[in-house]
């Protein structure tokens, strides 16, 4: 039943730091932050952790396990080997605050340039009407509960500090994609995904994807429709010369 | 990498201060909105919309506040599905709910305004569920008469906060995140208004003023002083113990919601929440012998419209207007009572709690489909897939009614200028709150809130007036801050909160008794005596013990509130139940318990307060009410 967890955690702050080594009792159907809530309050009063709902619904407790980018409070103790040493170490895309604790204001500036929804006026009944069908896609994208485990192992800028300013990450392009697909939104913001967003220098190696831990298709379905809809505006010669000789051209949806 | 952290000013931009150690950072706004789940959040929006200089403190980072937990939907007499909903049944519900114990006017603003605020949800970019043609979808509940919650599949809350968040920053509302607020400044000269807030960042532990006429608080429950709790950390009862040490009153604090269905295992999840949905969308309960049991727990207050035959119950989803209810959807308090009862009488699953089942009722499909949260959480962490099996689940604590004593157009309390709403105000829900009516007390008063502060701060500043915050006073919030890092030898916060929720629990929980009740106030003297003497280890900087120390604090002095309300009700009426006064009492029906801090600040004070009276227009939806038998014990059964 209980047994005597072995952990690496990683303490320290932005001047440096270093793996502590930890023992800890842990007992059946207990997850990796239980684990640190044991060592917070019977040997580390002070090591620092981000979390809240403890029911991977609020994406709080965001670190890496055994290297692993992951939800502190979903890793069960199970998966791992009663002998193995689970290591835990904070973020690596963010500046590190303190142990696990990492400053991820980077999502919180990103989301602040991103054009808010703009809907047309309400129906003449004041509400308004969308079929079941055409909200699911945006659904999908609003399952997100901004744990930024993408923006953290999208290699665009986990080893590349540079790019930061010119990419808004995997979390971001859902926002995009799910306002573009909006049945009743009124922007394009095809452009400014591509230009101010940096969605061209996505290419698709689906980290963000498989580390989701709501299960989100981020690359396939909404990274790859929203570059295919770049694409139709930017590069077919068609829909080129149609807009240069003024003929207007429509997607889809009728947009222009 | 990074900057250093004495530059950035997260999300703000505000030039930063108080570089030296010891230095104080300030800012100066209209209305300082305490908090950020979908009250703040509401309210924020409100007062920056209404024109005020809108400041938004939470304790987590944006967009994780508890709200993003709330699951099955928003009460809104929309009738979208029932034609024949309005806000009239919508408020009867309500109030019947409550047992006739709330604000009367509270509810009735609330079932007036909810449908519009929900709209406006769908302005800013909610995509809700929708009907076949293409209006919003409303979910039944229980003790609602009609399927009224718009809802997200059962991910409600998380749309709610994220289009809030959404909302609060295309506005460029100043938020200041993981920035705990301590004590609210008032101005003496003027009476005692607000006059400030005092907070420190948990990044860097250095300290905040804020200078503002105005203070809306929106901290939520206080869930985390009790051992099995659906709560996160953050339900400290800040909120509450702000507004007791500024000199307002809070009422109705013995009144703590369990929700009847919480996970009882595996024990890392002990008291996470189930959602209602479940049961609204066919699952029903049973006990160890297989037993559909709350037909046997249907109380008289409910039995019209109650089904009291299993084929009535199921043939009620399809046709609500020739069946009644199931009694699986009776109100929180009496689910929650019956599962107790069957529990203790020894009717219970290994893990101690009872099945709920909806694999055996639905196809797997519609679950996946309707409760797709639900599927992954038991999936993940429990290893159980209740598309096939039962989910075994136990009543946990999961909302308190009790609050800040404010006026139920304003959300004023005593204190002028100190506004409340949401979880950690009072009245709206009476004994008892129904579900999906939280979600709705958030947006509308949220509204009223930002709104009022607002007028309140420009009447002022048209006055010529000002509120001044008293330089002692800062001195003092400092001082009683960095306590904890004195005490030489002291004892640890997290040994003294978990002894707490366990003495809550076990004394002031589902069940209560007067012996347990003055058992558990004496405790509580002894835990101060214990907080008194914290120590923490380590320095300022994002110290999680430290954090734990001052918000022990609020934790003590709430709890003191429940226990002793709790003892001066005689009777048991929703969320309160007494097995020394087994039944609701006629005395007790026209009164609230109003509490204070006592003048020397060290405990609470209690006294009765009338109801204030409906008026006859209203009076009119409720026939004469008709009080209770109790419950019948079912131990020889």
């Amino acid at each position: 039943m209980g047994y005597d967890l072995k952990m690496r955690i990683w303490r320290g702050d932005q001047s440096g730091g270093a793996l502590g080594d930890y023992t800890v009792e842990v007992s059946e159907g207990e997850v990796v932050l239980d684990a640190l809530h044991r060592v917070q309050a019977s040997q580390a009063g002070d090591l620092a952790i981000r979390w809240n709902c403890k029911a991977g619904k609020c994406g709080s407790c965001s670190a890496e396990i055994n290297g692993r980018p992951r939800l502190l409070c979903m890793t069960r103790l199970s998966d791992f080997e009663e002998g193995e040493t689970v290591t835990v170490t904070p973020l690596r895309a963010f500046p590190v605050i303190r142990d696990l604790v990492t400053d991820v204001s980077f999502n919180y500036e990103k989301a602040r340039e991103l054009p808010s929804f703009a809907p047309p006026p309400r129906d003449a009944d004041g509400k308004r009407r969308m079929a079941q069908v055409d909200v699911e896609r945006g659904q999908e994208f609003r399952k997100c509960i901004e744990c930024f485990l993408c923006q953290n192992v999208c290699h665009v800028v986990r080893d590349h500090e540079e790019n930061k300013p010119a990419f808004a990450g995997p979390r971001f392009f859902l926002r995009y994609a799910e306002l573009d697909m909006h049945p009743l939104d009124t922007h394009d913001r095809r452009e400014l995904a591509q230009g101010a967003a940096g969605l061209g220098m996505c290419n698709i190696t689906k980290c963000c994807t498989e580390v989701c831990p709501e299960g989100i298709k981020i690359t396939d379905n909404a990274i790859i429709p929203m570059k295919e809809r770049v694409v139709d505006r930017k590069y077919d010669p068609l829909v080129w010369l149609g807009n240069k000789i003024g003929l207007r051209n429509k997607d889809i949806d009728g947009r222009t | 990498m990074s900057t250093p952290v004495n530059d950035r000013h997260p999300m703000t931009g505000n030039e930063m201060s108080g570089e030296a150690a010891g230095g104080m950072e300030r800012h100066t706004y209209d209305v300082v909105v305490v908090g950020a789940g979908g009250a703040g959040l509401r309210a924020a929006i409100a007062a920056h919309e209404a024109g005020a200089r809108t400041a938004l403190v939470c304790k987590s980072l944006l967009g994780k506040a508890h709200t993003v937990m709330a699951e099955g939907g928003i009460a809104a007499a929309m009738a979208n599905r029932w034609p024949e909903d309005n806000w009239e049944v919508h408020f009867r519900d309500t109030m019947r709910g409550g047992k006739m114990l709330n604000n009367w006017r509270m509810a009735q603003l609330h079932a007036q305004e909810a449908p519009e605020r929900v709209m406006e949800l769908e302005d800013w970019g909610a995509l809700f569920d929708r009907t076949d043609d293409g209006l919003i979808s409303q979910r039944d509940f229980g003790g609602h008469k009609y399927a009224r919650l718009a809802h997200v599949g059962d991910r409600t809350g998380l749309e709610m906060i994220r289009t809030l968040q959404q909302r609060a920053v295309s506005l460029g509302i100043d938020v200041f995140m993981e920035c705990t607020v301590t004590e609210i400044l008032l101005d003496e000269g003027a009476g005692g208004a607000v006059a400030g807030a005092f907070a420190y960042w948990r990044e860097t532990g250095r300290f905040v003023l804020f200078e503002t006429p105005s203070v809306i608080l929106a901290t939520g429950g206080i869930g985390k002083s009790f051992k099995v709790t659906s709560n996160s950390w953050e339900y400290t009862g800040d909120g509450h113990a702000l507004a007791m040490r500024s000199g307002a009153s809070l009422i109705n604090m013995e009144f703590v919601q369990f929700h009847p269905t919480g996970m009882v295992w595996p024990p890392s999840v002990k008291g996470l929440l189930v959602t209602e949905s479940v049961r609204g969308d066919g699952g029903i309960l049973k006990n160890s012998e297989g037993e559909r049991f709350m037909f046997d727990y249907i109380p008289e207050y409910f039995k019209s419209e109650t089904a009291d035959t299993v084929e009535e119950a199921d043939r009620w989803y399809e046709d609500k207007a020739n069946n009644r209810r199931p009694p699986e959807l009776l109100p929180r308090d009496e689910v929650a009572r019956a599962i107790n009862s069957e529990i203790k009488a020894g009717r219970g699953t290994p893990h101690g709690g009872i099945y709920l089942d909806i694999a055996s009722r639905r196809s797997r499909e519609f679950i996946r489909k309707r409760l797709p949260s639900m599927y992954h959480q038991f999936k993940e962490l429990a290893d159980v897939d209740i598309t096939a099996e039962p989910m075994e689940i136990g009543p946990t604590c999961h909302y308190v009614m009790g609050g800040v004593e404010v006026d139920a157009d304003t959300q004023e309390s005593s204190v002028t200028g100190l506004y409340a709403v949401g979880e950690c105000s009072g009245g709206m829900h009476g004994s008892n709150r129904l579900g999906g009516n939280s979600l709705g007390d958030l947006l509308v008063f949220g509204k009223r809130a930002g709104e009022a502060a607002t007028a309140y701060v420009n009447a002022l500043r048209a006055s010529g007036r000002d509120v001044v915050v008293d330089e002692r006073d800062v001195k003092a919030a400092e001082q009683s801050a960095l306590a904890p890092f004195e005490v030489e030898g002291g004892e640890n916060p997290y040994t003294i909160q978990s002894d707490l929720q366990q003495s809550m629990n076990d004394l002031v929980g589902i069940i209560r008794t007067a012996p347990e009740l003055e058992r558990s106030l004496s405790e509580i003297e002894a835990f101060k005596v214990r907080a008194a003497s914290m120590k923490v280890e380590g320095h300022r900087q994002y110290n999680p013990g430290w954090h734990l120390a001052l918000d022990l604090r609020n934790m003590l002095i709430v709890s003191e509130c429940i226990a002793k309300a709790a003892l001066a009700r005689e009777e048991s009426r929703g969320g309160h139940t007494r097995d020394d006064f087994p039944g609701p009492d006629e005395e007790w029906a026209t009164k609230n318990l109003v509490v204070n801090l006592n003048a020397e600040g060290t405990g609470v004070d209690l006294y009765e307060k009338p109801l204030p009276v409906m008026p006859d227009e209203l009076q009119k939806y409720f026939e004469p009410a008709t009080a209770e038998p109790p419950a019948e014990s079912k131990e020889g059964k």
